[in-house]
């Protein structure tokens, strides 16, 4: 189409290093995925808990592993950044937190939230 | 060929309708899981410390049965249309991406069902 020939292109993603909030947001679209695969291991841990004494000792003993024990330290840190960036998307939706200094703050505030929930869980569970 | 430019085209023609439907879906499952994520959570950890007769108790409660079913349900509904969403953006052959948009939300389905079922049957002593 004519119309659109001559616009310039956009520049590409790739070419610039990610200021932290972009970084920040893509993190947020990663984590979910995470998330979304972390589920179908939830499910299958609540299926094992209906199955019987012997499919929950399996999982059981499948989440103590030390790739289990990753997996799930790994799902917590998700959980919480993709919650505690989530509730700043509900704020950006309502048009808070555009501001620079806010916006600093929130990315500090996201990870750093997100970082001592999980320790504070896994502080609780290992107790 | 017509001299108009795409946006006169487009102008007057209205909305699409239904593309709000996504973005309210994906904002309301948002705020449910706000609390929802925190009792899981709190819940996974309280678990963690439970034999398999004591979580099968826990569990059987109505209450932790229920939230249960609406954390994990909730979360695969707001997982579905959000992984569509990354599809839709980096997904380009026509092929992958129905395939995967089809897929994702039969596997979705699937899944929620499996926990309903699973949490009802120890829910009602099963």
């Amino acid at each position: 189409m004519s119309s659109t020939r001559n616009r310039p292109m956009s520049p590409h993603l790739m070419v610039y290093r990610l200021p932290p909030i972009a970084f920040l947001s893509v993190s947020h679209r990663g984590t979910g995925v995470v998330l979304a695969i972390g589920l179908m291991f939830v499910a299958c841990w609540l299926g094992s808990l209906a199955t019987g004494a012997q499919a929950y000792a399996t999982t059981q003993w499948l989440l103590g592993t030390i790739i289990g024990k990753l997996g799930m330290f790994g799902f917590t840190f998700c959980l919480f950044y993709h919650l505690c960036h989530g509730i700043r998307h509900l704020l950006w939706d309502i048009g808070c937190g555009y501001e620079l200094p806010q916006v600093r703050l929130a990315n500090l505030a996201s990870v750093a939230i997100s970082g001592a929930l999980t320790v504070a869980v896994w502080i609780a569970a290992l107790a | 060929m017509s001299m108009r430019t795409p946006l006169g085209r487009a102008r007057g023609l209205g909305s699409a309708k239904s593309g709000v439907g996504h973005f309210w879906l994906q904002r309301v499952t948002a705020i449910g899981l706000i609390p929802l994520t925190l009792w899981f959570a709190f819940s996974c950890v309280h678990l963690s410390g439970l034999d398999y007769a004591a979580a099968k108790i826990w569990m059987a409660k109505p209450v932790n049965a229920t939230l249960m079913i609406l954390a994990v349900v909730i979360s695969l509904w707001h997982g579905v249309i959000g992984v569509q969403v990354v599809i839709e953006d980096y997904v380009h052959s026509p092929a992958a991406k129905w395939t995967g948009l089809i897929g994702i939300r039969l596997l979705g389905a699937f899944l929620a069902m499996y926990v309903i079922v699973a949490v009802s049957k120890v829910a009602f002593g099963g």
